[in-house]
């Protein structure tokens, strides 16, 4: 086997194309083609980003991003790494088909740059989609395992269980690769409806909102704000909270309420250990209401079974009861450090846990109920009849709406 | 809604015509000054203007004035760069608790570094007292930082007396005084003070952002802390911002034009405003003894244009904000949240009530402040708070 120089390797060893694997659309019966559109248009707008230019085409039921000019590798890997639908990325070398000896050369030199050590289990995985090439995939496992194993004789063959899978696919051009880098999964954003977020500027409802993004679940947010209780920088902080979660969901409708009067009309009328969650009642209500205004199917929120007062099941049943459409609460069953980790992952827990009050916290009561009865919440709400109605249809009418892109 | 601007001391409006000025030396005198064509020469001229006209200020010599990025480049330089270049004569320093952060970080650097810092504390009206100061100096005392005026609460010290203690027990211990707050606000002049290095900012003065000043006696040693071409003789390398020099100097020369009628007006509006503000129910103001609220002297001592005061049972960001949504625009004494509380140094130094520090608003004038501002902001204040106070946290 003669050898290729170094700089020859390296010229060769560039890859050129990702090739993207998907999992749960694969299984999708006749309306597969939304969901591999789907994917198709969130990989485009994510390299969109990016520096360099890139095709993403679709053949036989698999995808490609084809790299046309210089690009970051790791760049690029992070940003199909936010597209939800993706299982695998593998970066693929590409080389021309002329002759088998060629491929053999190629094989190995790949081995040789992206296994430097040259040692290790391998197979070849051979596929022959262009059919006019002469030879056979099974021949080719053969063939090219023993080129392999003539240039890097530290090398063994294992069929069963490889440390490497090495990847030849023979189409219009030649396909090698290897490594296997897990994108985040789930499914393509749009192939799901549209729910909206109740985003606070907190640590769980961005992590809420993209997990159920991740589902293929388009999200606008829904943000109360207090002033002059609540400043305009938190209010900037929930945006910015929004635009980091949009890498992964693409555009976020942000819907801004202000919540002042209803919050102080509460506060004013009725039982102060009942603050909270006479507040988080009003929220869910402007929520839906909202919800249904934007083709909304559902509410997503950051609650999770017991994390504070009105979060204990009596608390998220009597807040429940104000809605029709379902509630999805991802976090239900997560503790405090799953839901910090998963905000570590998708980068919005610095921006969370920056000091800005928000207007859960204003007028928190020391002790407030954790048990409390629907009836007796529904009772206290009577006293705010004469007002309410007209403050909530206020701050529908005011609501200022931000595109966060 | 007309706007009732009242955080001077976080940073003034530029004059106009220091916004005139700054353009046309962008536009037309955009050389280099260190280029030897007459481009250069002609923006050279410009810094050279400006040295001279701050020198005249100050009564100092020209060469002395040396241009930084602003006050906290100023302090920085001033603390960090006369330590090092002086240690050899004692590793000790010594500064106040109420300091600017741009000068208490500074020393915290050099604790680092192996220098030991003493800080001095303050009374209730926020003043030093020369005794503490003369009980803390060492022979191992290098450099004492003594802020001019405060930041937070507009009480001054008195930079003569320190002056003349310091010297008078060594006279080769470097005096630097943080003058940021005073400077447009008093007449100072380093020299009679026996001021060694003196910081000074463009934004406070209705100058630009970005531009400051330490004024360094000729005999002061310190060490550069930006290395490059050598501008500035090598004490600042960088090439010099033409025209943010050109501003602050054209700042410097309108904030004394008139000074002591606009000086007048000024304590006659803070006269007027803490006699107003003390009026509402559980309003205190910080920095003046409570029987001298009134006393033509006493608020003489204090800054002209700074009023900290303290509202009970109302946050201050919350008071803040209501007055921000009137067109009213203040600062809190002390940023607090419910996540971090950082109590301000220069509160807490003071003595005042706990219950008071995150209640505690600064109010800072400006020349062109008028009487109407100050009487729409009472009537705004007294119209907020029993409404805010009406909707506390229990």
């Amino acid at each position: 086997m003669p050898w290729l120089s170094r700089r020859e390797i390296r010229q060769v060893m560039k890859y050129s194309t990702f090739l993207i694997k998907y999992a749960e659309i694969a299984i999708k019966g006749k309306n597969r083609y939304v969901f591999e559109d789907a994917l198709m248009h969130r990989m485009k707008l994510a390299l969109k980003h990016i520096d360099g230019e890139f095709t993403v085409s679709k053949t036989q039921g698999r995808m490609f991003v084809d790299c046309n000019s210089d690009y970051d590798f790791d760049e690029v890997i992070a940003a199909l790494g936010r597209v939800f639908g993706i299982n695998t990325i593998c970066p693929v070398v590409k080389t021309s088909k002329t002759d088998f000896d060629k491929l053999c050369k190629d094989v190995v030199a790949y081995v040789g740059e992206e296994y430097p050590e040259k040692n290790g289990t391998f197979k070849v995985f051979a596929r022959r989609a262009d059919k006019s090439f002469p030879v056979r995939s099974t021949e080719m496992n053969c063939e090219l395992g023993a080129a392999v194993l003539d240039a890097y004789p530290r090398m063994k063959v294992d069929v069963h269980k490889p440390e490497i899978e090495l990847n030849v696919e023979v189409r219009e051009d030649v396909y090698i690769y290897s490594r296997q880098i897990p994108g985040p999964g789930g499914m393509p954003v749009g192939t799901n409806g549209k729910a909206m977020l109740l985003l606070s500027g907190g640590i769980d409802s961005p992590v809420a909102g993209y997990m159920i993004a991740k589902r293929g679940v388009k999200i606008d947010a829904v943000y109360f704000h207090a002033p002059p209780y609540t400043s305009e920088r938190a209010k900037q902080k929930v945006v910015d909270l929004a635009k980091q979660i949009s890498k992964y969901t693409g555009t976020i409708c942000l819907h801004v309420i202000n919540f002042t009067d209803i919050q102080l009309a509460i506060y004013e009328k009725c039982p102060h250990d009942e603050l909270t969650i006479i507040m988080r009642r009003y929220m869910m209500r402007i929520a839906e209401q909202i919800a249904k205004e934007n083709d909304c199917l559902g509410l997503i929120t950051g609650e999770s079974i017991g994390q504070v007062a009105s979060q204990t099941m009596h608390s998220l049943a009597v807040t429940n009861e104000v809605c029709t459409l379902p509630v999805f609460r991802p976090l239900i069953g997560f503790d405090k450090q799953e839901i910090i980790s998963i905000s570590e992952k998708i980068n919005t827990f610095e921006t969370s846990i920056l000091p800005f009050e928000d207007c859960c916290t204003i007028f928190v009561a020391k002790h407030p109920v954790t048990k409390p009865k629907l009836e007796v919440i529904q009772k206290s709400e009577t006293k705010l009849s004469d007002c309410i109605d007209d403050l909530v249809a206020k701050a529908l009418e005011a609501h200022e709406v931000i595109n966060v892109i | 809604m007309n706007s009732i601007y009242l955080d001077n001391s976080a940073t003034t409006r530029a004059f106009d015509e220091v916004t005139e000025y700054m353009t046309h030396i962008m536009k037309d005198v955009y050389g280099n000054p260190s280029s030897m064509h007459t481009e250069g020469i002609a923006a050279e001229a410009e810094v050279k203007k400006a040295r001279e006209k701050l020198a005249q200020i100050m009564k100092v010599d020209a060469g002395s004035i040396i241009f930084t990025s602003g006050g906290t480049e100023s302090d920085n330089l001033a603390i960090i760069g006369g330590a090092l270049a002086n240690k050899r004569a004692g590793m000790h320093l010594i500064t106040t608790k109420t300091e600017h952060p741009a000068v208490l970080e500074s020393m915290r650097f050099l604790e680092e570094q192996g220098f030991s810092v003493t800080y001095l504390d303050v009374g209730a009206d926020g003043r030093v007292n020369p005794d503490d100061l003369k009980a803390a100096l060492t022979d191992e005392t290098i450099l004492v930082s003594i802020m001019n005026v405060n930041n937070e609460i507009g009480s001054v010290n008195d930079i003569k007396e320190i002056g003349a203690i310091i010297k008078d027990y060594k006279s080769s211990i470097l005096f630097h005084t943080d003058a940021v707050q005073s400077f447009g606000k008093f007449r100072i002049s380093p020299k009679s003070c026996k001021v060694d290095m003196m910081s000074v900012s463009g934004h406070k003065i209705h100058g630009p952002k970005g531009v400051g000043i330490l004024y360094a006696a000729g005999k002061v040693k310190f060490h550069p802390l930006m290395l490059g071409g050598g501008q500035q003789k090598g004490l600042r390398s960088g090439t010099e911002n033409v025209p943010g020099i050109a501003g602050i100097g054209l700042a410097a020369e309108l904030i004394y034009k008139g000074f002591e009628e606009k000086t007048d007006k000024l304590y006659e509006l803070k006269r007027y405003f803490i006699g107003e503000l003390i009026k509402l129910p559980d309003v205190f103001v910080n920095g003046i003894p409570q029987n001298a609220f009134t006393d033509e002297t006493v608020i003489r001592m204090t800054a002209p244009h700074i009023i900290s005061a303290s509202f009970g049972q109302v946050r201050a960001e919350v008071l803040l904000h209501a007055l921000e949504a009137r067109g009213i625009y203040v600062s809190s004494g002390s940023a607090c949240s419910s996540n971090k509380p950082s109590v301000s140094a220069t509160l807490q130094a003071i003595g005042l009530d706990r219950n008071l520090l995150d209640s505690t608003l600064r109010f800072s004038m400006s020349h062109s402040t008028t009487r109407q501002d100050i009487d729409m902001t009472l009537t705004v204040l007294s119209d907020e708070l029993p409404k805010l106070r009406k909707f506390t946290r229990h």
